[in-house]
């Protein structure tokens, strides 16, 4: 683990360098939205990945962030970062809900309840006026400053908020790991009648699990709304997303620490360029892309390419 | 009465038409070791799923240290001091021997670090010191039928369910399962054995009840119980204790 410590903390100092050398806003952008999707992805990971929950309705939380911001903030001036707790609280109160009956379902029966949650969230925010309904809703334009979570003349900004997200995340995500709650999750993913008869209430830690990762999600909603300063349903709350989460995972490697990190700077970066390459005549490129990738790591990589990194060491 | 720690009491448990337990009484006292016996199907891995919840019996009552625990959950159960094990092995494959038993030992030690030395503790009196990091399935069958009671262990029971523990193994291992059962009931352990094979059982058992087809047929201690005219029937068939009830007749 000491090696690990150093290798994190040697990126973690690449990342926050970054910035002083390059000022090119796109790649700037790219790796904003990489660390935003590795810091969901690590949210992703604590259900699905610890504890075999896969949840394909993780963006209906990142919805739930970016809605609850605005809507504070266009209709009662409250300031974005009280909008995001509140975001934060909706989301675990969202997780709670779905979670008490669908939890009770074995097998992939919470994969699917977890789809059908997201797209019931996207069918009622289309037609919800209150919040925009397809429209959506436009932040309002304030000074620029950390308090306001408003910053027009830069990006650098939200870059530093963005990577202590992830660095929140992954401290999070590594707490969980080496607490009695990952030993517990990863022992309610190995065989859950075995948890329960060392005394495990699997329910309630996966309810736990399903909170943790809902606030990490909502997190990311809250700065996604801030940072584009325009939310609108199929931009925050779209079941692709979800798989994305899933996938970025997948990809870095499911149930570890730095899968998800990993992942998502793979994918991310690959999935922005191709669309910004191939723009609309490639339309649908970049699933291929990405097809391709997931398949190949499920033949030469299956515990994702964390493995490449770790060596043997389980 | 007091001493009564666990009282199955006219317990019965259906799968649509086949009563898997019919009416089930018996009641054990603590500090017993109890051999639960029986040809293959006649309900004793359906009655340690009853009585630690993971069925809920249809009729009848289980009572724990006074307390009714017939509609429980398992997890409950493990709690107030029951423990099981499975007939087939369920160490978790993706965890090595120390991560299994700390599962268990979590239970009364919320720390981890608490829950690392409890089951460094508890892998030394299941043998397990030099394979702790070890992965549960590069085990033997038999060390992981071991480690599976090591890590309910850790849950600091006061009654142990084990449904066939020595299944499988040879005689060298049947005198090592013997010798920490017999450890087991020394730290005040009350055990129930699921067991086949009679050579582990019948030596260290205070009582033995017997079930077949579902009902109990027969109660007592390993000599009554292996001389019962019932216990022969159902073990060997009807020609077979016809024959030996005729023989004994002429002797
Ligand atoms: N979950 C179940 N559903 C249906 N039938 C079951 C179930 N569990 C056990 N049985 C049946 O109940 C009977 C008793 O099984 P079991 O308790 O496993 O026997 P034993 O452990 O004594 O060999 C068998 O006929 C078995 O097929
Ligand atoms: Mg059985």
């Amino acid at each position: 683990m000491k090696k690990g410590l150093f290798v994190f903390i040697l990126f973690m100092c690449i990342l926050a360098a970054v910035p002083l050398f390059l000022g090119d806003p796109f790649v700037c952008h790219i790796l904003i939205m990489t660390m935003m999707y590795a810091t969901m992805s690590i949210g992703w990971n604590v259900i699905g990945g610890y504890a075999g929950q896969v949840s394909f309705g993780n963006a209906a939380f990142f919805g739930v962030g970016a809605y609850t911001t605005a809507i504070l903030l266009v209709n009662f001036s409250v300031n974005p970062w009280l909008g995001m707790l509140a975001g934060c609280v909706l989301s675990v109160g969202l997780a709670v809900v779905v979670g008490y009956p669908c939890f009770r379902l074995r097998g992939h029966y919470f994969a699917i309840a977890t789809i059908a949650v997201g797209e019931i969230m996207v069918v009622i925010f289309t037609n919800w006026d209150y919040v925009g309904a397809a429209v959506g809703i436009y932040m309002p334009i304030l000074e620029e400053s950390f308090t306001n979570f408003e910053f027009h003349s830069s990006k650098i900004p939200y870059y530093y908020i963005i990577l202590c997200m992830l660095v929140f995340a992954i401290a999070v995500s590594y707490i969980v790991e080496e607490s009695r709650l990952g030993y517990y999750l990863r022992a309610i993913k190995d065989d859950p009648d075995g948890a329960r008869s060392l005394g495990i209430d699997i329910q309630k830690y996966k309810m736990i699990a399903f909170s943790i990762s809902a606030v990490l999600t909502s997190i990311c909603g809250t700065f996604y709304g801030q940072y584009v300063l325009y939310i609108h349903p199929s931009s925050t709350m779209d079941l692709m997303m979800s798989i994305h989460l899933c996938i970025i995972a997948l990809i870095g490697g499911i149930g570890k620490l730095f899968g998800p990190v990993i992942g998502a700077f793979v994918f991310i970066p690959l999935m922005e360029l191709t669309r910004v390459y191939l723009g609309s005549e490639g339309q649908g490129i970049d699933m291929i892309i990405y097809s391709l990738l997931v398949i190949m790591i499920a033949i030469w990589r299956p515990q994702g390419l964390w493995a490449l990194f770790s060596r043997g060491d389980k | 009465m007091s001493s009564d720690i666990l009282i199955v009491d006219n317990v019965t448990k259906r799968f649509g038409g086949l009563t898997a337990n019919a009416d089930i009484s018996f009641s054990i006292k603590e500090g017993e070791i109890i051999g639960l016996i029986g040809p293959n199907g006649a309900g004793k891995s359906t009655l340690f799923n009853c009585i630690s919840c993971f069925y809920n019996a249809d009729g009848g009552r289980i009572v724990f240290k006074g307390q009714e625990i017939t509609r429980k959950d398992p997890e409950s159960i493990c709690r107030m001091g029951i423990g099981r094990t499975f007939q087939i092995v369920r160490t978790f494959k993706d965890m090595n021997v120390l991560e299994n038993i700390m599962i268990g030992a979590f239970l009364r030690n919320p720390k981890r670090k608490d829950a690392q030395a409890r089951s460094e503790e508890v892998a030394g009196v299941f043998r397990f010191t030099d394979k702790l990091y070890l992965k549960a399935t590069s085990l033997t069958i038999s060390e992981q039928k071991r480690l599976e009671v090591a890590r309910v262990f850790a849950t600091g029971p006061k009654v142990m369910l084990l449904d066939e523990m020595m299944a499988g193994l040879n005689i060298h291992e049947i005198k090592e399962s013997v010798e920490l059962v017999l450890r087991l009931r020394e730290m005040g352990i009350t055990l129930v054995l699921v067991e086949h094979v009679m050579e582990g059982i019948m030596p260290i058992a205070n009582r033995i009840v017997v079930l077949d087809y579902g009902e109990k047929i027969a109660e007592g201690t390993p000599d009554e119980v292996v001389n019962n005219e019932k216990v022969i029937e159902a073990y060997f068939g009807k020609k077979y204790a016809k024959r030996r009830e005729n023989k004994t007749r002429i002797q």
